[in-house]
């Protein structure tokens, strides 16, 4: 368990650096967890992503694929991939202080 | 009152868990419908043989009414919808099945069309999938004609049933083309959205290795946004290119059609989110789930439906006599991984364990974990006999448990060598 500090409190953090507390999530934390993974700015088209990661985690319980981000999130996949390198999926859900997605197997 | 049992689909689970039932509960107590909208059954683990010549689609395909003991009632029709609230099915054909136990069972489906270009031109000309009847049958014949080049295999995201059949797949045409004297004509690349061979760390290894050592290229971490049928290439989202003659893709699953339109069933994708453990379904205590059509973290396999099959049916048991849920899956999960020339692999793993390196117990001697050999291709051949004979009427598979053993596993496994995939 690792933790994160901003603004001088301690969140607590899985071994991967996800929040296990995602009530915790602040815009500030999203900026941290940013500027760690290598997006140096967070905009507002990276934030409508996260938000819709957050909001669908909290009604759910489950965060949407990368599939379901490309269809609703009013985000096209190509560009999800330009503004999350790599993996949009699970880097919105670490951004956006939620669970990492459920590994598939 | 004779409870009414409604099982959707009549694949590997579906027949497995009608005949189960069937013997646990006597036809006053309970009446058992399967619905599949269709009569065939086929033998999936199969159609990674048939591209190579190596079996028929008629060896592998059954009907599905035969598979069924006596006293199960099978409706052949599409599925419209599942009404939790009225907890009734209805087919498209208006058809309706009142149900006090729902078993959903209907599997993963296709959805090649998903991704940008892929069924447009060059689909089932240069562009082939062999995980249906037709695409395989089609893929045999391309590889007939096939005498050089660059084929790629790959899987456009997960999940998938059985994510070590591309593997496999790459093995076998290795295997193929060796066999053929054309191998140093081909050029053979497996594509994977995964940042490694496989989805867990130990056995990605090992997987990467041998890949290394049979000269097929690894690509990872390109999650497929178009299929170039006539550029012959795969283009990511990131835009990176891998070019292509000859594309074998797994395509993207989701849950059957009809999960969809039945309100507070499925998830996103159209899978339906059940208790891990227990295999109740989250959207209401009277619907089960099993399967690939399950969200469960693990595996689409075979081998995960027939262990699930033993807590599934305790618990509907338990649950028709007002009994608390007591059966525990654990995940566990055993799959034969094909390496080419009559060899495979075996891994064995659940919830918790990844695929260890050791030797599994059986009834007929020990296997090698994840490392080659003939005993192990020899038990996925007749691993085929079993699935008709002792999987789908719902027997135990000898010397088998449902629940994972930790026994013969190297817990602490030594470091990935020369040695450890030697032949």
């Amino acid at each position: 368990m690792t933790t994160i500090e901003v603004g001088g409190v301690a969140v607590e953090r899985d071994p991967e650096g996800f929040l296990v507390h995602p009530e915790q999530w602040t815009p500030e934390i999203a900026e941290e967890l940013a500027h760690e993974s290598g997006i140096p700015e967070l905009t507002p088209r990276h934030m409508q992503v996260v938000e819709f990661m957050r909001e669908r985690y909290l009604t759910t319980g489950t965060a949407p694929s990368i599939r379901t981000l490309g269809k609703e999130s009013g985000v096209p996949i190509k560009e999800l991939y330009q503004l999350f390198p790599k993996g949009p999926a699970k880097l919105a859900a670490k951004i956006g202080g939620i669970p990492k997605p459920r590994g598939c197997i | 009152m004779r409870k009414r049992i409604v099982i959707l689909g009549g694949g590997t689970g579906g027949t497995m868990m009608a005949n189960r039932l069937r013997r646990r509960l006597d036809e006053d107590t309970a009446t058992i419908t399967v619905v599949d909208t269709d009569d065939r059954h086929v033998y999936q683990p199969g159609l990674l043989f048939v591209p190579f010549g190596l079996a028929e689609v008629d060896d592998i395909v059954k009907p599905r009414h035969r598979q069924l003991r006596r006293g199960i009632d099978f409706r052949e029709g599409e599925i419209d919808h599942v009404g939790l609230e009225r907890e009734r099915v209805t087919l498209v054909d208006r058809t309706v099945l009142p149900y006090d136990v729902l078993v959903v069972a209907t599997g993963a489906t296709l959805q090649p069309e998903e991704t940008e270009g892929l069924t447009g031109p060059g689909w089932q000309e240069r562009m082939f999938t062999f995980y249906d009847i037709a695409g395989a049958a089609q893929l045999a014949r391309a590889l007939e004609s096939f005498d050089g080049g660059r084929v790629v295999v790959n899987l456009v995201d997960m999940p998938i049933k059985c994510p070590v059949a591309p593997l496999e797949f790459a093995f076998l045409a290795d295997s193929y083309f060796t066999e053929r004297h054309i191998r140093g004509r081909v050029e053979l690349t497996l594509v994977t959205p995964l940042d490694g061979a496989f989805t867990k760390p130990i056995a990605s290894e090992r997987l990467a290795g041998l890949l290394a050592e049979k000269d097929i290229t690894l690509v990872t971490e390109f999650a497929v946004g178009e299929a170039d049928g006539e550029g012959g290439r795969l283009v990511s989202w990131d835009e990176r290119e891998v070019p292509f003659d000859l594309l074998v893709t797994v395509p993207l699953h989701g849950g059957a059609a009809y999960v969809g339109r039945s309100e507070g069933l499925g998830d996103d994708l159209g899978f339906v989110p059940t208790d891990p453990r227990t295999l109740q379904t989250l959207a209401r205590p009277n619907v089960f789930a099993i399967g690939d059509a399950t969200n469960v973290p693990i595996s689409k396999a075979g081998s995960v439906t027939h262990f699930e099959g033993e807590a599934l049916t305790e618990n509907i048991v338990r649950f028709l006599d007002g009994k608390e849920l007591s059966a525990a899956y654990d995940g566990h999960a055993n799959c034969f991984i094909e390496t080419g020339f009559g060899k495979a692999l075996l891994i064995d793993f659940n919830y918790e364990t990844e695929p260890l390196p050791g030797r599994f117990p059986t009834a007929v001697g020990p296997l090698p974990l994840l490392k080659e050999s003939r005993l192990n291709h020899l038990g996925k051949l007749m691993f085929q006999w079993l699935y008709w004979h002792a999987l789908l009427p719902g027997r135990d598979i000898p010397g088998i448990a449902p629940e994972m053993s930790a026994t013969g596993k190297e817990l602490a496994p030594e470091p990935v060598g020369k040695e450890a995939n030697d032949r």
